[in-house]
């Protein structure tokens, strides 16, 4: 089941050996990219497609049908690509690997990507906070451009595709990829309402396409090896390889590149060491980055690490990003931390996020402290359901997701816990109603 | 963003918040240019955007500003009179360069000590001990809360959203470096360096190689390349 070293894109996902473009040539990077792209735009569209890569940025958004929204012919606007590498998910860092240690695999990728969709122009978003990883990333696009790999005629193709490194400020919304773009045109990040989709009017009212690093950087492997190869990993319509960052309470943390599908267990116990005391010391998983719900134990046993079965359980595959808590974990401080993180980011646009978010992170401090009623565990989830939904992006339901969560699995705990600050404290002020809250 | 810029106190409503802005106004220069450096960088960044959009080149040009102020003044922030000038220099109304400043966690609005400690507070931080970092970084520095700078100038503390390192966590990234795998006694030995003027190598504390599980690897062993 497990994959093998001659299957993995990312061989040189640790650093063990050099970023430059003479290292990531002898790995097989930028090996005749022009007789891929001689194949033509429909061929590359239609590989992807074949491929089953669904988008790594968390949505899991089919790449190729993405990309097959973009306009067969221009009608004198430009078209643009965007590599989202705002990496912000809390539990997430696997671009941050890609970038600094194989930031070639991204650029051929983008050279790809950008003739698939008929772009001469390419934009990579990193957040701010990876500062030392920008610096490689441009250090690697001007060997690019010195190697005519980049720039006119890139690599021999007859396609002309300028790149070029567009370095945020910390903010977590520039993520949400119509921020991103309006980020990029220099304004604050907030989303825009869709439609109009990126595809139709996107950066600069022009039609773009706003793709995930290790989406794009998995491209020029897909291209080469054929979709058939890239298709026989994992599960039908959960295909691939995929990046996993494991962390939390495991004895080794660690990113992996594994086979989609792969079972949960056999994923930490593998790579990252197990569990911290014992598989039956596990409490929960966070599997897919923050936004994603939280599955107790009893589901961690056997669920597969892929986009459906993952939705089954009523959590998903997100970002990969596997957060463990063992059962010395307090998972309403570590849930009601997460509260925080969304309140936090929050851009402030739409109301039921902006003052939603603040409200739910207040409630589950409280939450934290057991200074509640019992039925404002009831209210608490209500609130979350008018939220979610109920506003211009995603931000919101990734924020109310874990708290939900929290809810469906640990419901008893909440109680206990509110029913021993009572028996410490008595009733709780301030009791129902929550509006000044 | 409900938090403003860096280094602002943590829930930044009311007085603090009026004390935050006088404190800034008491330090704002009346005047700021480009120097010869940052000169040098501009037309390459502009160059990135198309012509007629050059508002793009916003937070690149704010960047340029909070790094002269580093170098100019060992406190990386920018000032209002800066925004005004980036503001000229891209045909931009100057509110709409405040909105950015001051949307954007990372710009700080106020002057911030010579080395900003921003604590990962996130959960997969936390679940590996960032309160203890947290902690490391209050008793080495004598700060008290987040958002306050030490009485030497030192050292600014903040504390920070995901930083998106998290299988290396906790996670401490002073200035635009990160430091990974930290602990309590690592975190006061990395501070006491830094207040020796010393620069230690950014990245994992404890020697991993980067994202690679600690110890024995379990791929990646048979790779063809180098």
């Amino acid at each position: 089941m497990a994959l093998s070293d001659k299957d993995r894109i990312f061989t040189n996902l640790y650093g063990l050996q050099p970023w430059s473009l003479h290292a990531a040539r002898r790995r097989g990077a930028w090996d005749n990219t022009a007789a891929l792209i001689a194949k033509g735009r429909d061929w590359i569209i239609e590989e992807v497609k074949n491929s089953g890569l669904r988008g790594r940025g968390g949505a899991g958004f089919p790449t190729g049908l993405k990309w097959s929204f973009m306009p067969k012919q221009s009608d004198g606007r430009p078209h643009y690509l965007v590599v989202n590498a705002d990496e912000s998910e809390p539990g997430t860092c696997k671009d941050r690997d890609i970038i600094r240690h194989d930031p070639h695999l991204l650029i051929e990728g983008c050279l790809l990507a950008g003739f698939a969709m008929g772009a001469n122009t390419g934009y990579i978003y990193i957040r701010g906070e990876y500062y030392n990883e920008s610096v490689v990333l441009e250090a690697a696009i001007r060997e690019a451009y010195e190697a005519g790999l980049l720039g006119r005629n890139a690599a021999r193709s007859g396609w002309d595709f300028d790149l070029h490194v567009h370095r945020g400020a910390g903010a977590y919304i520039c993520g949400e990829e119509t921020a991103l773009i309006e980020s990029l045109e220099g304004k604050k990040g907030m989303p825009r309402l869709k439609p109009p989709f990126p595809a139709a009017v996107g950066l600069y009212g022009c039609p773009t396409t706003v793709n995930n690093v290790e989406t794009i950087a998995v491209v020029p492997a897909i291209l080469r090896r054929g979709a058939a190869w890239f298709a026989s990993f994992g599960r039908p319509k959960n295909h691939g390889t995929k990046i996993f960052c494991i962390q939390g309470h495991v004895n080794r943390p660690c990113n992996v590149e594994e086979e989609m599908s792969i079972p949960l267990r056999e994923l930490i116990e593998r790579h990252a060491g197990g569990v911290r005391g014992g598989w039956d010391n596990l409490l929960a998983v966070i599997p897919g980055g923050s936004s994603t719900p939280l599955i107790p134990k009893h589901i961690c046993d056997d669920v597969l690490m892929d986009f459906d079965a993952l939705r089954d359980v009523k959590s998903g595959l997100g970002t990969a990003g596997v957060i463990v808590m063992d059962k010395s974990t307090d998972i309403i401080k570590a849930i009601a931390r997460l509260s925080k993180f969304y309140k936090h980011e929050s851009c402030g646009q739409c109301t039921p996020c902006r003052e939603g978010m603040g409200w739910v992170w207040r409630v589950m401090e409280r939450m934290v402290e057991g200074r509640a009623e019992i039925e404002e565990i009831d209210v608490l989830e209500e609130v979350t359901r008018r939220i979610e939904g109920h506003t211009i992006c995603a931000l919101a339901d990734g924020g109310v997701w874990p708290v939900q969560g929290l809810i469906r699995h640990f419901r008893p705990l909440m109680e206990e816990r509110i029913a021993a600050y009572r028996a410490r404290h008595g009733s709780p002020q301030p009791a129902l109603p929550m509006a000044a809250e | 963003m409900s938090g403003g810029s860096g280094a602002s106190p943590e829930n930044g409503g009311g007085i603090g918040a009026t004390q935050a802005a006088d404190e800034a106004e008491r330090h704002q220069p009346a005047h700021f240019a480009f120097d010869e450096e940052s000169e040098r960088r501009i037309p390459g960044i502009l160059a990135r955007y198309p012509e007629t959009r050059k508002a793009s080149a916003v937070i690149p040009l704010l960047w340029l500003v909070q790094e002269q102020m580093r170098r100019q003044t060992g406190s990386a922030w920018v000032p209002k009179a800066a925004m005004d000038v980036v503001a000229a220099r891209l045909g931009m109304p100057p509110i709409r360069v405040y909105e950015v400043a001051t949307f954007y966690f990372m710009f700080n609005t106020r002057p911030i000590g010579r080395h900003h400690l921003q604590v990962c507070g996130t959960t997969p931080c936390m679940l590996r001990g960032a309160e203890e970092v947290a902690r490391a970084c209050r008793d080495a520095t004598g700060i008290k809360a987040y958002g306050e700078t030490s009485a030497d100038g030192m050292f600014t503390l903040s504390e920070v959203e995901c930083l998106g390192a998290c299988v290396n966590a906790p996670v401490l990234q002073v200035d635009l470096d990160y430091y990974e795998d930290l602990d309590y006694e690592s975190t006061v030995r990395l501070i006491e360096a830094l207040r020796r003027g010393e620069r230690p190598r950014p990245g994992s504390v404890i020697g991993r190689q980067a994202s690679a599980p600690e110890g024995e690897r379990t791929t990646l062993l048979d790779v063809p390349g180098e």
